[in-house]
């Protein structure tokens, strides 16, 4: 993390400020991408405890982004009906009741938990499971990635309960608040802005205790930690789970932004691309991450309206130039210029979060 | 060999009773047995293959006997799983250094000092106990002024003594030290007799490694392993003149 740089200290209220009068200042139609993106930044921002901290990549993210997205979207369906009704597309498709597992999510209060709950209490299973196994590295990521496939062919072979390859969308309502009138719109960003510095601050304080620096422990010698008699299982299944709550809180947050939450949100490319943002932003750097979800889906969204089938392939090509030439992406480069500009006091010695790549210092 | 340990005989600490190893037909260790007091010195010797490492392995629980048993202060632990043996009270350096480089040499020995190693406590930091303890290692490794560098920038002999001085952090009963001398210039040999001189009593400790003159300059016991099989045991002298070790085994090395 960076150390006692007055210069870096206080720059974030800058930037908390401008996210906070931006409505005033943006047009509606980019305020409702900044809304998005600040929401996929809280998934990131605990992507980067997962990956940056403990070493582990994961290619399934997407997994619990979208059972937090269609948690809600679930009761913002249930809620624009008039009791006994059942969602028009389980009509079309021929059911006449609702499954009983979307029953619970009628009421609100259900539902506005089940958007951390469900995706934590998932995670938690997932990955107790694989950890006290020893699958590590490649071998996890892929396992994700096997998971990121299922969850999405899943939702779209389901389609009379789930709304198949099309998801849930015309949504009207959040407790009693007129989603598309202005008033919830800003209010939602604002909320938006709000949990974005709360996952920030409490994951800053997270990675400065001791059970973070247990977390980089492991990342570098996972041997070493448990022939010093520690346990390392909980401590990777808690950073998977806190990563994945995180993912819930920002699919919930998006699918209110966007107005629907589909299969397509979710697979294996979107849970590729959300390792892409950290990546690019650097997987050491809490700020890092915001500003990378940020900085790639601004360009995706100009790229892909000026040459919409261009955008994959300069995904990947920014993809392969980062992982090789800067390891600790955005943050990596302007922290090491900083330094340069004003250098570290001898004895003093900054803790780098990224690998040993990175040659700063 | 009756190396199971009563209640009466509370001097010894470890007993390895009959331990095979198979790995695939090839027996690592074969009907292996020793035993070891408390705050005593052992040093392991034999040629590349004989199983030195693989008893390491199997004492700490990394590598399981198909054979034999592992007994730790009267207790089987043979099967226990790898954090709960050292958290009962062994602890060990392996042979390429297995620090913890992102992190400061400090919080290396931090790691290693923790005495409530359940999860849910690392939310609080350090207890003073614990620091005083971390940087009293650093003093007796000669590393308390490298304390808030990174461990991945020590020397290589330093991240040797950073290892070491984990293990000692633990304050583990038994430290098994895998090559402690493992790329280390005449100098830092010496020193490294002097620190692991200076263990004794406090802790036992168990010395893998083939340099004949650091064996000779740490002194003690030693024991001598040959094609996975108990060959010898006896001082350095002992050991030195015996047809059976020079023949499998000083004699090769040192021509």
């Amino acid at each position: 993390m960076t150390a006692a740089r007055p210069l870096l200290r206080h720059v974030w209220v800058v930037f908390l400020l401008l996210a906070a009068v931006a409505p005033w200042i943006v047009s509606p139609y980019e305020l409702s991408l900044l809304g998005r993106f600040l929401a996929l930044s809280i998934l990131a921002l605990g992507l980067v405890l997962l990956w940056g901290e403990a070493g582990i990549l994961t290619l399934g993210q997407g997994v619990f982004f979208g059972l937090g997205g269609y948690v809600l979207a679930m009761h913002l369906k249930l809620t624009a009906l008039t009791p006994g009704d059942i969602p028009d597309f389980m009509t079309w498709s021929g059911r006449s009741e609702l499954p009983w597992w979307w029953q619970p999510f009628t009421n609100p209060g259900v539902a506005l938990a089940a958007v951390i709950v469900v995706p934590g209490v998932c995670a938690a299973l997932f990955a107790w499971a694989v950890f006290r196994r020893r699958v590590v590295g490649v071998y996890f990521a892929l396992i994700t990635q096997a998971l990121a496939l299922c969850f999405a062919t899943l939702l779209v072979s389901q389609q009379e309960t789930t709304g198949g390859f099309n998801g849930l969308t015309d949504f009207s309502t959040l407790l009693g608040f007129e989603l598309a009138a202005k008033g919830t719109v800003w209010t939602l960003y604002w909320i938006t802005v709000a949990f974005v510095t709360l996952s920030f601050l409490g994951l800053r304080w997270l990675m400065r205790s001791p059970f973070g620096m247990m977390l980089r422990a492991t990342r570098d010698g996972e041997n070493r930690v448990r022939f010093l008699g520690h346990n390392p299982t909980p401590y990777k299944v808690a950073a998977f789970t806190i990563s994945a709550m995180l993912a819930g809180l920002g699919g919930a947050l998006f699918t209110l932004h966007a107005g629907v939450v589909s299969p397509a949100l979710v697979g294996v490319v979107p849970s590729i691309e959300m390792v892409i943002w950290v990546a690019v932003g650097g997987r050491g750097s809490l700020w890092g991450a915001v500003a990378g979800t940020l900085l790639v889906n601004f360009a995706k969204d100009e790229i892909s309206s000026a040459l919409p089938d261009a955008w994959l392939y300069v995904l990947g090509l920014v993809f392969i130039l980062v992982v090789t030439l800067v390891p600790r992406g955005v943050a990596g480069i302007i922290e090491d210029a900083l330094s340069r500009l004003r250098p570290v006091s001898p004895g003093r010695k900054v803790a780098a979060v990224t690998s040993p790549a990175g040659g700063g210092s | 060999m009756n190396a199971v340990p009563t209640a009466a005989n509370t001097q010894l600490l470890l007993a390895v009773d009959g331990v095979t190893v198979d790995f695939d037909g090839f027996k690592a260790l074969n009907g292996f047995s020793m035993t070891l007091d408390r705050g005593a010195l052992r040093v392991l010797i034999g040629p590349n293959g004989a199983g030195k490492s693989t008893l390491c392995d199997t004492i700490i629980g990394r590598v399981r006997p198909t054979k034999g048993s592992v007994y730790f202060k009267g207790e089987d632990i043979t099967h226990l799983p790898e954090h709960q043996i050292v958290q009962r009270g062994i602890c060990r350096k392996f042979q390429a250094p297995g620090i913890l480089s992102s992190l400061t040499v400090l919080d290396n020995l931090l790691i290693a000092a923790r005495s409530d190693r359940r999860w849910w406590r690392s939310i609080t930091a350090a207890s003073p106990a614990e620091r005083t303890r971390a940087c009293e290692v650093l003093e007796q490794v000669g590393l308390i002024e490298r304390r808030d560098m990174l461990a991945g920038e020590l020397a290589h002999g330093e991240k040797q003594w950073l290892e070491i001085g984990m293990v000692v952090a633990t304050d583990a009963d038994l430290l098994l030290l895998d090559e402690p001398t493992a790329g280390m210039g005449p100098a830092e040999t010496n020193r490294t007799a002097e620190l692991i001189h200076s263990l004794l009593g406090r802790h036992a400790v168990l010395v893998i490694d083939h340099d004949m003159s650091f064996v000779e300059q740490l002194g003690g016991r030693v024991t001598v392993l040959h094609q996975g099989q108990f060959l010898k045991e006896g001082s350095v002298a002992q050991i030195r003149q015996d047809p059976d070790v020079v023949a499998v085994y000083l004699g090769r090395s040192e021509h």
